[in-house]
């Protein structure tokens, strides 16, 4: 009996099963059968190996961002060949702007459907945010913008976890809670609209250049161009970094011409988006360029909340929860705590949204339409991969899918469409990405759960 | 207990402690069976689910559970596991009295539970999965590399060589390799004895293959085993020891040599076998029965 020997794994002692494939060599666990037999780990892997594999990880499920930048790519083409001005430096920048907060609606959303829940309340939580900060700016006695911003996230980030709180703790659907925080919110966008300017006929001014300057302002080009690089920079770094260490460990890592090319793709998005706003899109004589602050703002919060989800415990209890809970539940893992501090992340994300919409439109008024861009929020999250059924999806995809959210939007209105196009084409859109989700799915396990 | 001092072979325990990974403190009474059940019974209101089970669990062995629907293997399981605490009797580790009252005290001791459902996330891949909720941190932010290694460095232990990256996702492997992935996040929790619910019920042949030579390493690796089973062919298989519920008793245990099918069958059907020669029950001669697992695995 092999109980007196090391447990060396060999086909010599606990064996008795002859055709279960045994190890050539015990620490090549990724030897496989068919594709990299050869290969006794996967450190000198190719460019076109790694294709197979991305591909394999596309049809199994993990799409990434494949589908929606294809996507994207064609309603951009489609809208530059109706109209020739689609694609000119004026209305891109009016296009980043206008998408910038379905993007961060949309990143919002990512946060509650990894759970496999859904958060109906974001629209009028973040409206009334908003609302907030703009009632702590307002005349006679502002505060300093930066301490309005924190009181918005702030009741933003509490009205949602509270949500999350009663979801959690009552064993409630999210879906029928949000709704009552959907309702509940619109009720006190018009309290609090009341309350805050009670002679201005339901709106309330956005009383801050800085705030303001988010949407309206741009940075210089110079400034542009250093962030671009800074930005680009330190991605690189990092990935090359990471490969590095990997490789030092004896790990699999993917092959340097695929992280060169990751890497090219990134700076060849940053020089483009730098190029377009800093190109003069003035009317007449006034010359107006740079890139509208907005995208810093976006950049940051893509940087924050894909490192959370990514690299830290809460992301990737959040992943495992959506999941499979009671897997996540036997490992010993606090479904509450996370369940409620995801939906407050929501509510925060959702509160940077609103201030980005009241920037925009340097105020805010009592027909806000909460209705609409929660829908918008959730199109923008399942059109970039994120899962209905919780368990996938990432930041990227929402800002993506946001900017198709945003095209469409904005290209129907160019092309002199009203609503009734712009709803029917979101309609088609989400329901061509959700298609493309449940077939991508379906084809992903093998399990029968 | 019969034969404490092994004559001829290797302490069970000692084998356990070699096998088990770094860090295993020396067992108190290296000479007994790893776990020993005394008199343990388990009662819901009036419903005796358990009465009286005597039952030795030895390291580096494989015991099977086996008995029909409703015999009592579920309950016996879950009370050793810590989901549900016996109504009486005593539960010795190590020859240690012991309580386990939580999944928790459970995992402490070093006993782990590969459940029928495997509980893990197909959204994850499998280092993921093997860590969670254990992950590791350095500056705050998950340390993929050494989670990484540790993980692979399980598999490789358990000769787990059928899987193509341990960054796959779990939700892309093949019956087998879940449980293999499943059994290795239990053994890299420094489980000294891996209890396995119906590990082959789902599988098809090549799998359940895959599964019957992960446990007989799982064994000679030093890890005691208990394998609740409906099926004959994998028991008789893989077990070093079979044990035999029928109605909440335990009503025969021994070495594998000492059954065949038939009587296998009728003990777990009519709660006794004429054909069984040797009616020790309770017995457990480990001695024998390592003679007995060598004979097996020829």
């Amino acid at each position: 009996m092999a109980s007196s020997e090391r447990g060396d794994p060999g086909p010599e002692a606990g064996a008795p099963v002859t055709f279960v494939k045994e190890p050539e060599q015990s620490d090549s666990i990724l030897a496989d059968d068919a594709l990299v037999s050869t290969a006794p780990d996967l450190i000198a892997g190719s460019l076109g190996e790694y294709t197979t594999i991305w591909w394999r990880r596309v049809r199994s499920g993990e799409s990434g961002a494949l589908p929606v930048v294809l996507g994207l790519i064609a309603i951009v083409a489609y809208f530059q060949i109706r109209s020739s001005l689609f694609l000119s430096a004026g209305n891109l920048v009016n296009l980043i702007t206008q998408a910038a907060f379905i993007v961060t609606f949309g990143m919002a959303e990512v946060f509650v459907l990894l759970l496999g829940e859904i958060d109906l309340s974001v629209g009028y939580n973040a409206a009334c945010g908003a609302t907030i900060t703009c009632w702590m700016l307002a005349p006679p006695n502002p505060y300093p913008w930066w301490v309005a911003v924190l009181g918005g996230l702030a009741f933003s980030a509490a009205y949602a976890g509270v949500e999350g709180i009663i979801i959690t703790w009552l064993r409630l659907p999210s879906f029928v809670v949000t709704l009552a925080g959907y309702l509940g919110g619109l009720g006190l966008l018009l309290a609090l609209i009341n309350l805050a300017a009670p002679d201005s006929g339901g709106t309330i001014q956005l009383n801050s250049n800085t705030l303001n300057d988010i949407e309206g302002g741009a940075m210089s080009p110079v400034t542009g161009w250093i962030v671009m690089i800074a930005a680009v920079v330190l991605a690189a770094v990092f990935l090359v970094m990471r490969d590095a260490r990997r490789r030092a460990h004896k790990l699999a890592a993917p092959p340097i011409s695929v992280t060169v090319l990751k890497i090219a793709l990134m700076a060849v998005a940053g020089v483009v988006v730098v190029l377009i706003g800093n190109t003069n899109r003035g009317v007449g004589f006034a010359i107006v360029r740079g890139v509208p602050w907005v995208v810093l703002v976006i950049l940051v919060l893509l940087i924050a909340w894909t490192t959370l989800l990514s690299r830290t415990r809460f992301g990737r209890y959040v992943y495992a929860i959506g999941g499979n809970a009671e897997a996540a539940r036997r490992a010993g893992i606090s479904l509450k705590r996370i369940r409620i501090l995801a939906f407050a992340l929501c509510g925060l994300t959702a509160g940077v949204s609103g201030i980005i919409w009241t920037s925009n439109l340097s105020g805010i008024s009592n027909n806000f339409n909460g209705g609409q861009y929660v829908l918008y929020a959730v199109a923008a999250a399942v059109i970039g991969g994120t899962s209905l059924f919780g368990g996938r999806g990432r930041m990227l995809g929402a800002v993506l899918g946001g900017l198709v959210v945003g095209v469409i939007y904005n290209g129907l209105q160019l092309l002199g469409l009203g609503p009734a196009a712009q709803n029917m084409w979101t309609a088609g859109v989400l329901l061509a990405a959700v298609t493309v989700d449940a077939v991508a799915r379906r084809g992903s396990t093998t399990s029968t759960s | 207990m019969v034969t404490p001092g092994m004559p001829d072979g290797v302490p069970p325990t000692g084998g356990a402690t070699s096998g088990a990974g770094p860090g295993q403190p020396e067992p108190a009474d290296p000479s007994g069976p790893l776990l020993r059940l005394r008199g343990v019974g388990k009662s819901f209101g009036a419903v005796h689910a358990l009465a009286d089970v005597n039952l030795d669990i030895p390291a580096g062995q494989v015991t099977a559970l086996v008995g029909d629907n409703g015999a009592g293997k579920t309950t016996l399981i879950k009370c050793v596991a810590g989901i549900w605490e016996p109504s009486g009797g005593q539960i010795l580790w190590n020859g240690r009295p012991v309580h386990i009252r939580t999944p928790k005290d459970a995992t402490a001791l070093g006993i782990a539970t590969v459940y029928q459902d495997l509980a893990l996330c197909d959204n994850l891949d499998i280092v993921q999965n093997m860590m969670l909720g254990h992950e590791r941190l350095s500056y705050g932010l998950l340390d993929e590399i050494s989670m990484e290694k540790t993980a692979r460095q399980t598999l490789a232990d358990l000769a787990v060589t059928t899987v193509r990256s341990v960054r796959q996702t779990v939700g892309s492997l093949s019956g087998g390799q879940r449980q293999s992935v499943a059994v290795a996040k239990a053994v890299m929790l420094d489980a000294r004895l891996v209890i396995m619910d119906e590990p082959t019920a789902a599988l098809g042949v090549s799998q359940t293959e895959l599964v019957l030579s992960l446990i007989t390493r799982l064994a000679s690796r030093g890890h005691a085993v208990v394998m609740i089973s409906h099926n004959l062919n994998d028991i008789f298989r893989v077990a070093d020891r079979i044990a035999v519920l029928y109605l909440g008793r335990l009503v025969a245990q021994g070495s594998a040599s000492e059954f065949d099918r038939q009587s296998v069958v009728d003990i777990m059907t009519t709660g006794a076998s004429s054909r069984r020669g040797n009616g020790s029950s309770g017995g457990g001669e480990s001695a024998e029965s390592r003679g007995v697992t060598s004979g097996l695995e020829d």
